[in-house]
């Protein structure tokens, strides 16, 4: 083990680990809010609107993220020019927020129309009969009731799009799948151990996530 | 209970498919008028009733509420709906908030008043149905009878012109029936207009100003309560009656 007891390979090791849980909170809140627009779209009853929810859905839970973050670097960035930033590592970053927010919400869009379909539909007739508006109605009763019907599932969107956050390394950004490489490139007789450190520091983390959501699923179920 | 009609169906039809669920119907409801619909199961009387607010939309006719056709989708249609209370019969009340919220989301959400006034409002209504001291709690928490009354405070705090009642009793347990339908024996003393769509002959006889009889879609009789239940004219209303007052 004594690959990380030199700083600069702990260095490498915490940098890369930063990246994943920045790119993990800020791809989870972009998700999280498209999501929800698109579920929200996806309900509506806007021909156009329901018709652009489905589109985005079918696009991007159907292509690779591989491909959405090649997208992101070589269409947005280097052909269309599209810089987010200035330093190129933060450039990398927002560009992979980009690619894994639009693909997550897909995932995201359909878990919440899945917990909208839980909530039953007197509950949108007794809100439209008190005079609600259709986005009252979806706002303030459908989709508080539909979320918490979901937090479960949403929970094991956000820990695949964790693990998933990983692919942002092709774009050079050092994240830790990036840094473990590193330091097997560098430290060739140490890939066991060096592995099993970055697959456990992930498992760490991600068990009592999904447990955290399990718990909160239980404790903010809508009793009827 | 004045001359001047308050809602006024006219010629109204609705095909559920090929099914006629309601057939050229015509009805007028006066101001503080009470109306009880009833009729075998099927017959169109719920459809009637959730047409009022557009909860069902007619196909053909008109229907009329204090002088205004009713509107199309939208906000105009909201604010209609706004003026019309509604009680179903599965309570449906919001279940991710309190008793309280319930009653206060309309007034606050819909007519934007102040939370501090309408709070007020809502613990009086709350008293009134006698469910002032669950006001904290969350609907699954109550019984049936008690979510029903809750659920008619609710739709009084928008001060309502009228009330529809959509089978208020009929998934209640038969102790709680009673206590429900005092709130709308109360109600209709006060002299709000309703239309009540119900199994409760009992409601019927010593509530309403006018019973009116549906079957088939068709709006078959419609008599003062005493009348009716005395000498139903339609065999199809005899029929009924027969059945169902036997037992």
């Amino acid at each position: 083990m004594d690959v990380f007891s030199d700083p600069l390979n702990r260095d490498v090791y915490i940098t890369g680990f930063l990246w994943i849980l920045k790119l993990t909170l800020a791809g989870g809140v972009g998700a999280l809010v498209l999501g929800v627009v698109l579920a929200a779209m996806r309900v509506s009853p806007i021909p156009v609107l329901r018709g652009f929810g489905t589109a985005w859905v079918n696009i991007f839970r159907n292509t690779p993220l591989t491909l959405i973050i090649f997208f992101c670097y070589f269409g947005l960035f280097s052909t269309l020019g599209l810089s987010l930033a200035d330093d190129i590592d933060l450039n990398n970053f927002w560009l992979g927020v980009i690619g894994v927010s639009v693909y997550t919400a897909a995932f995201v869009c359909e878990a919440i129309r899945s917990g909208i379909n839980t909530v039953p539909p007197g509950q949108a007739e007794a809100a439209r009969a008190i005079g609600m508006t259709f986005l009252q109605t979806l706002t303030i009763v459908i989709l508080p009731q539909a979320g918490r019907a979901v937090i479960a599932p949403l929970g094991s969107i956000l820990i695949a799009l964790c693990k998933n956050t990983t692919i942002v390394g092709t774009i050079g950004l050092m994240e830790s799948s990036s840094a473990m490489k590193q330091l097997i490139n560098e430290n060739g007789d140490n890939v066991i151990p060096i592995f099993l450190v970055f697959a456990g520091t992930f498992a760490l983390v991600l068990i009592p996530t999904g447990y955290a959501f399990g718990w909160l699923a239980n404790r903010l179920a809508v009793k009827r | 209970m004045s001359d001047e009609a308050l809602i006024v169906l006219d010629k109204v039809n609705k095909w559920f498919g090929p099914l006629h669920v309601l057939d050229n119907v015509s009805l007028s409801v006066a101001k503080g008028e009470v109306v009880v619909v009833i009729g075998p199961s099927g017959s169109g009387k719920s459809t009637l009733c959730r047409s009022i607010n557009r909860l069902e939309p007619i196909n053909d006719g008109t229907i009329t509420f204090d002088g205004q056709p009713l509107p199309a989708e939208g906000r105009p249609l909201a604010r209609l709906r706004s003026e019309v209370g509604m009680v179903f019969q599965s309570f449906n009340l919001f279940a991710h908030k309190t008793i309280l919220q319930n009653v206060m989301l309309g007034p606050v959400k819909v007519r934007k008043e102040k939370p501090a006034v309408v709070r007020d409002r809502a613990m009086s209504l709350l008293d009134r149905v006698g469910i002032g001291n669950q006001a904290e709690k969350y609907p699954a928490q109550l019984s049936g009878g008690q979510q029903q009354r809750v659920a008619i405070a609710r739709a009084l705090a928008m001060q309502p012109k009228a009330m529809l009642f959509d089978e208020p009793t009929s998934a209640l347990d038969p102790e709680m029936v009673g206590e429900v339908l005092e709130v709308m024996t109360s109600l209709a003393k006060e002299g709000m207009t309703m239309v009540v769509v119900t199994h409760e002959m009992g409601f019927a006889r010593h509530a309403a100003n006018r019973v009116v009889f549906m079957a088939d879609g068709q709006l078959v009789e419609s008599a003062p309560p005493a009348e009716f239940f005395a000498n139903p004219k339609s065999d199809r209303a005899k029929d009924f009656l027969s059945k169902i007052l036997t037992h």
